[in-house]
């Protein structure tokens, strides 16, 4: 028979994955494989003629791009005469800035810049992103996406994703003819939820292109590259149909970010047997010779390939890292779904997380992942308060910020009542106010009402053909009473005549203000130097709605007048038939509940019944000097005529004790009080009452909770903190009964 | 490709709004909602000019990013350029769908009709390499 723990292991999400033996020859291994070429560079007469072993007349498409726009030749004898040691020191060594290690990046080629990779390990990996990350400030991105297309949930969305501080979001369409309209209800729902969020609609480059015309997007993500010649041309591209459309994208004032990531030539058949860094290093240095600002990669869509390799991980982080080195923006991935494991999807995460990038995710779905049609959903509108806490715990900005239950709904409503109005005064089919109502408190579509989509489809089509833009858009708000959204939609159009959101990791302000790796660029330089989340933002970070006041804590548990009075100082009683049973200093007065909640009244009722029912007496007796269980017992049973006391605190943690034992011994100790029922504590009253009838009972069975600490060692903290100053120093115990009477 | 060691001169950055202009020549600092809202501002006006493209390429280019400045200046040439002119020219472009002699002749058209120098001379490596790879050099 097999161990039941290996079944238990294979039942886990986990093994729903495959995990691959490296083999090159299909281009699947991560990093530093054995068919990728040694680095060179041959400079003849001011040209390239070979390039990472190749001569120039095998270059291929890529090979000729990077050779004539991809290598400043008067850095590139300097920077390749360097080891890959060398260079990786200087990427971790504080002491060499930023601007000197992009200096030395731009004259290395593909092959050496992969192999300085390899020289790092993963917190130098970490260590390197956070110096070399383009911004000061890291950002996020968000998807909004719904499977019914839905303008007033997308608003709405929209709208909750720039209220919590998403730099940028980008929606696409499972229909392409809707993608005028999911547009335009990305670009009212961002505006309204905060001024200045960008909004990008992912779809084919000549339709995206159209819409960016237009201004009903403002940023574009969709200019893929790859690393092989023959993956470019099932692509559809070359690097120079890429570079010009960044170009005429630039030229139309919208800011551009290309796509890359480790691992598309394998899954595309075209590896050409190298490593998924190598390829990817090719294609950064593609992206840069095109002249983007920015790339998003990080594996993205291929990240599960990536994944089933050794390193992979790690791999995914160096291309990161080697993106940024590029003095690139970097989009970091974080979106596709990497694992069905959450320890693994948030182990993978924290190599962008910790040392924060200019996007932490090139995606976190806003909304549930079942809705998100990227194929993302890796961390998604149910994991939002995951993600603010791990936050808080490390004392880190990863893009993302707390907002209330009543500020959301509000910016919800007032994102899809906005697009009813531009969807009315556009004349588009009418948006409902089930659909309106649906969108603010829906957890995804499923709740949302269906439209009829032919005519949705038809209308957007007419959007296109009429050449509506987000001028026109604004002046549609305006018509219907949203001039504060109205404003905003213009400042977005009136952001292309200044064109300064063009320049590298450009995010813009709540003011309208473009901050980007120009006016606010990293400086990183070690401890005390760059952005440090403290002041004012941390405060901001670290205020979850959930998380509770110690003070209101403390005064919520208070009701009522006390019911336990206490009389004359407690003496040594004769009867030995008799169980103490001693209260701790707040019980039944500063504290009215055990931690389970369970009023202290029915908790002595209990006690008392089980103590009768196995025949012998209570006697309720306050002690005052300590707030210890263990004292607070002992000192019970030195009162007691049957030297047998149950000790209790008001938080509900009980032991048996007698008195000829030391304090911190005892006969049997109820730890785990969240778990006691009434019949718990009868069980320990019957038990008591056994010990001093001179019996040997059984011990009460031990209750075992481990997640009980996690879950209640704040109340537990804050409870024992009232009862502790309850105490009174060096007072007697006093004889004690309830107000409503007992015993 | 070389760096520009000398930068011409820097940029302030963000551009001054009373720099910035329309491409009708209206101040930014005029382009409100109001006065779009009004008519006084044409939604085509809402865009970059081409001297303002090649600010930015001066500010990218003294922050140290040749590449980027250059794909500013290609993009302050084709500001000029109209829509369906860059969406034939993009086409052609991709793999397989234009000869070596159209693109030649957009290369022409970039250069005597918007003086599109950059561009062209982009259009033409592009056709050369092309050429190259399919064997025809």
């Amino acid at each position: 028979m097999r161990s039941r723990r290996f079944v238990a292991r294979e039942q886990r999400e986990l093994r729903r994955e495959t995990l691959l033996r490296p083999d090159a020859s299909l281009g699947l291994v991560a990093m530093d494989g054995p068919g990728d070429p040694l680095p060179s560079l041959v400079v003849r007469d001011g040209e390239v003629v070979e390039l990472d072993g190749r001569p120039r007349e095998r270059f291929d498409v890529i090979d000729h791009f990077i050779a004539r726009h991809g290598i400043d030749l008067t850095v590139a004898g300097e920077a390749m005469a360097l080891s890959t040691v060398e260079l990786a020191r200087r990427l971790v060594d504080v002491s060499v800035s930023r601007a000197e290690a992009v200096r030395l990046a731009r004259g290395l080629t593909p092959a050496k810049l992969a192999r300085v990779m390899c020289e790092l390990d993963p917190v130098e990996l970490m260590f390197a992103m956070k110096k070399l990350r383009a911004r000061r400030q890291p950002g996020n991105q968000a998807h909004v996406t719904n499977l019914k297309e839905n303008p007033a949930l997308l608003a709405a969305d929209a709208a909750e994703a720039s209220l919590r501080g998403f730099d940028e979001m980008e929606t696409t369409v499972g229909v392409a003819r809707y993608a005028p309209l999911n547009a335009i209800a990305l670009l009212v729902g961002s505006q309204t939820g905060r001024a200045g969020s960008l909004t990008q609609c992912a779809i084919e480059e000549s339709r995206n292109l159209q819409l960016a015309l237009l201004g009903l997007v403002t940023y574009a993500e969709t200019l893929s590259v790859y690393g092989t010649e023959a993956v470019f041309v099932d692509g559809d591209d070359s690097p120079w149909s890429k570079a010009f459309l960044a170009s005429a994208y630039a030229s139309r004032g919208v800011k551009v970010r290309f796509t890359s990531g480790g691992g598309s030539e394998a899954l595309m058949g075209h590896s050409e047997g190298c490593s998924m860094l190598y390829l990817e290093a090719r294609c950064l240095a593609v992206v840069r010779a095109a002249g983007s600002q920015g790339v998003q990669n990080g594996s993205i869509s291929c990240i599960a390939l990536e994944l089933s390799l050794p390193g992979g991980t790690r791999a995914v982080l160096a291309e990161n890292v080697l993106a940024a080195w590029l003095d690139l923006e970097v989009a970091s991935g974080n979106d596709a779904i990497a694992s069905h494991s959450e320890i693994r999807r948030t182990g993978k995460l924290m190599g962008q997380f910790l040392p924060g990038t200019d996007l932490v995710t090139s995606g976190y779905s806003v909304m549930p992942r079942r809705d998100n049609m990227f194929g993302g959903g890796n961390y998604d509108a149910d994991d939002l308060d995951e993600w603010l806490t791990l936050q808080r715990d490390w004392q880190v900005d990863a893009g993302i910020e707390p907002a209330g239950d009543a500020e959301i709904d509000a910016v919800r409503r007032r994102a899809a009542r906005a697009i009813q109005a531009v969807f009315a005064e556009l004349g588009l089919p009418a948006v409902s106010e089930q659909e309106v109502e649906a969108a603010v408190v829906a957890h995804s579509s499923l709740e949302v009402p269906d439209r009829d989509r032919a005519a949705d489809v038809e209308a957007a089509d007419r959007l296109l053909a009429d050449r509506v833009t987000g001028a026109d858009v604004a002046l549609a708000l305006d018509r219907r009473g949203f001039g504060e959204i109205a404003e905003r939609v213009f400042a977005m159009q009136r952001q292309r005549v200044s064109a300064d959101y063009l320049q590298t990791a450009a995010v813009i302000d709540e003011h309208g203000v473009v901050r980007s790796a120009v006016n606010d660029a990293n400086v990183y330089a070690g401890p005390g130097t760059g952005w440090r989340l403290t002041g004012g933002h941390w405060q901001h970070l670290q205020s979850l709605p959930h998380e509770i006041d110690a003070a209101s804590e403390r005064a919520a548990r208070v009701s009522g007048p006390a019911f336990v009075l206490t009389a004359a100082p407690a003496v040594p009683g004769g009867a030995t038939d008799e169980v103490v049973i001693a209260i701790g200093p707040a019980f039944g007065d500063a504290l009215r509940a055990t931690i389970s909640d369970l009023d202290h009244r029915d908790v002595l009722d209990a006690l008392a019944a089980g103590i009768r029912e196995a025949g012998a007496r209570p006697r309720l007796v306050r002690i005052r000097r300590t707030s210890d269980v263990g004292q607070i017992a002992h000192d019970g049973a030195g009162l007691s005529g049957s030297r047998i006391a149950i000790g209790l605190q008001s938080k509900g943690t009980a032991v048996i004790h007698r008195a000829d034992l030391q304090p911190l011994d005892n006969l049997e100790l109820f730890s785990m009080a969240p778990l006691y029922t009434l019949a718990s504590y009868r069980a320990m009253g019957r038990n008591a009452a056994r010990y001093a009838v001179g019996g040997s009972p059984a011990p009460v069975p031990t209750e075992l909770d481990n997640f009980a600490r996690a879950k209640l060692i704040v109340r537990t903290v804050l409870l024992h903190r009232v009862e502790t100053d309850a105490i009174e120093p060096d007072a007697e115990p006093l004889e004690a009964a309830l107000v409503e009477g007992w015993a | 490709m070389r760096y520009r060691r000398v930068v011409d001169h820097l940029e302030p950055y963000p551009l001054p709004v009373e720099t910035v202009t329309t491409p009708d020549g209206t101040p930014l600092a005029e382009v409100t909602f109001a006065a779009f809202r009004e008519g006084r501002i044409a939604a085509s006006e809402l865009r970059a000019t081409p001297d303002t493209l090649r600010r930015q390429a001066a500010v990218a280019r003294g922050a140290g990013r040749e590449p980027l400045a250059a794909n500013l200046e290609r993009a302050a040439e084709l500001a000029l350029v109209p829509d369906s002119l860059i969406l034939e020219i993009y086409t052609a472009l991709r793999p397989g769908r234009a000869t070596g002699a159209a693109l030649e002749g957009y290369a022409t058209r970039l250069e005597q009709e918007f003086a599109a120098v950059d561009v062209a001379a982009f259009v033409r490596e592009a056709a050369s390499v092309a050429r190259e790879r399919s064997g025809d050099a």
